[in-house]
């Protein structure tokens, strides 16, 4: 059964969906006594790093999110979601994220050529860093998926297991033992993105 | 890099797809989520839906099929039609669209953009704006193109980009239904004074048409048609082998 954490960022429905689209039992929840019933869990979020960060904590899931993983649940985080699974984020400022991973969130501006347009909206191609990645394994190296964002993971490591290709390598997936993560919108990135949940299902 | 993005367009009222079509294997062509359904198969890399009822009942049979729509097609999903406040902007999304399209309403209350961009984000705001020449200069028309604003319209893109719009659909209204090709001069003048994605609309008559588009105009990001995809003259999955041919990248 797959947990999704809502801490009031965003909207789920579309995630929710997909899930039971690929006939995988699924639940919506922001408490802690439901969410650790679920076999894995995800992580959504859209908007700035420094709120979520923040509603994490008020909300108490960070401390729940840091215990699930450390006790070796599956769990993925999605756009926002992915990058809050960070050290630091320097969107509006510093902001401490859940450090499950090594590295940091840091803005595509400057980084990309001029001319290139930001956010980076649309779909790209993956190019799999880590292809043997469980997450992986019901799609190939080229497939698209559809990403919406403005700041990237940066200095990921061993745990980079995607990347994407606009005017800069951005990191597009990221892997290691059980924690998981994608930049772009597996709910929105048609069969591709349902076999990116399939397989994550499988992990 | 980014791909070259094909995106049908559905007008729907009291709940059908208006603009009959016939699809082999599609058993009820005017149901919204069949034919949202089928072009995400074909390849569709986005849908576009246009409320255009006016009735409050009819609000709501439109939100119960997005809804629908969303729950069985996963690919993003743009709304547009009768958004006028935040509460529509809320309603939709709530129901699983990712962007909101405004048009009239932006023009109405030039709050609308910047006050929907601080709460749901640059990315999740849309201006479609129908544009016509009127004694040579672009003008802004509302009302489904009945009514000319008298504003300029290149201006009035780039203000509502700079209020928080973070995409452009520009419908040329002088092309729109004359299927010659897109208004190549419309979009040019508009993609040079903007830099966030530009949606081609209006005007697409055949495959070669998005060739041309994309060919001579680099910078505009996707196009937009109805009737020639529901009316099965362009394959969407041919159109994109096209330019693909043509050394556009596309998804396929």
């Amino acid at each position: 059964m797959i947990g999704i954490i809502d801490y009031g960022v965003g909207n789920l429905f579309s995630l929710k969906s997909s899930f039971q689209a690929i006939g995988a039992e699924v639940f919506v929840s922001g408490d802690p006594q439901e969410l650790e019933k679920a076999d894995r869990l995800i992580l959504p979020g859209v908007g700035a790093f420094g709120d979520a960060a923040t509603k994490l904590r008020e909300t108490g899931l960070d401390t729940f999110v840091k215990k699930q993983a450390a006790a070796g649940k599956p769990l993925m985080g999605i756009c926002l979601g992915m990058q809050l699974l960070f050290e630091r984020g320097f969107e509006y400022g510093e902001h401490e994220g859940l450090g499950l991973l090594k590295g940091k969130v840091v803005p595509m501006e400057g980084v990309l050529p001029k001319e290139l347009k930001i956010p980076h909206i649309g779909w790209n191609a993956l190019q799999l860093q880590q292809p043997d990645c469980p997450i992986f394994q019901y799609i190939k190296p080229g497939d698209h998926v559809y990403f919406v964002h403005s700041f990237y993971a940066s200095g990921c490591g061993e745990s980079l297991a995607a990347t994407a290709e606009y005017g800069a390598v951005l990191t597009a997936a990221v892997a290691k033992g059980n924690i998981f993560g994608c930049q772009f919108h597996p709910e929105k990135s048609g069969s591709v993105g349902l076999n990116i949940l399939k397989g994550f299902c499988e992990v | 890099m980014i791909t070259k993005r094909i995106i049908p367009c559905l007008d729907v009222k009291n709940g059908r797809v208006v603009k009959g079509v016939n699809f082999q294997g599609l058993s009820d062509v005017s149901s919204p989520v069949e034919l949202g359904k089928y072009y995400s198969d074909c390849g569709a890399d986005e849908l576009v839906f246009y409320d255009i009822t006016a009735s409050a009942e009819g609000r709501t049979i439109f939100t119960d099929i997005l809804k629908e729509v969303a729950s069985t097609i996963f690919i993003p999903l743009t709304v547009g039609g009768g958004i006028n406040t935040l509460e529509d902007f809320d309603r939709v999304l709530k129901c699983g669209a990712d962007k909101v399209s405004v048009n009239s309403g932006a023009i109405r209350n030039p709050d609308l953009i910047p006050a929907a961009a601080k709460k749901y984000g640059d990315q999740c705001v849309v201006i479609s704006a129908d544009v016509k020449r009127v004694d040579g200069v672009y003008r802004v028309f509302a009302k489904g193109g009945r009514e000319n604003t008298g504003m300029e319209a290149i201006s009035w893109i780039k203000r509502c980009v700079e209020n928080g719009a973070g995409e452009v659909v520009l419908n040329s209204i002088d092309t729109d239904g004359v299927k010659g090709g897109f208004d190549l001069e419309m979009l040019e003048a508009v993609s040079n004074a903007v830099n966030v994605p530009v949606i081609a609309s209006g005007g697409a008559g055949c495959a070669e048409d998005f060739v041309t588009l994309f060919k001579t105009l680099p910078k505009v990001d996707a196009g937009l048609a109805a009737s020639i995809f529901h009316f099965g003259e362009v394959k969407i999955a041919d159109l994109k082998q096209l330019l693909r041919e043509n050394d556009i990248n596309v998804r396929l």
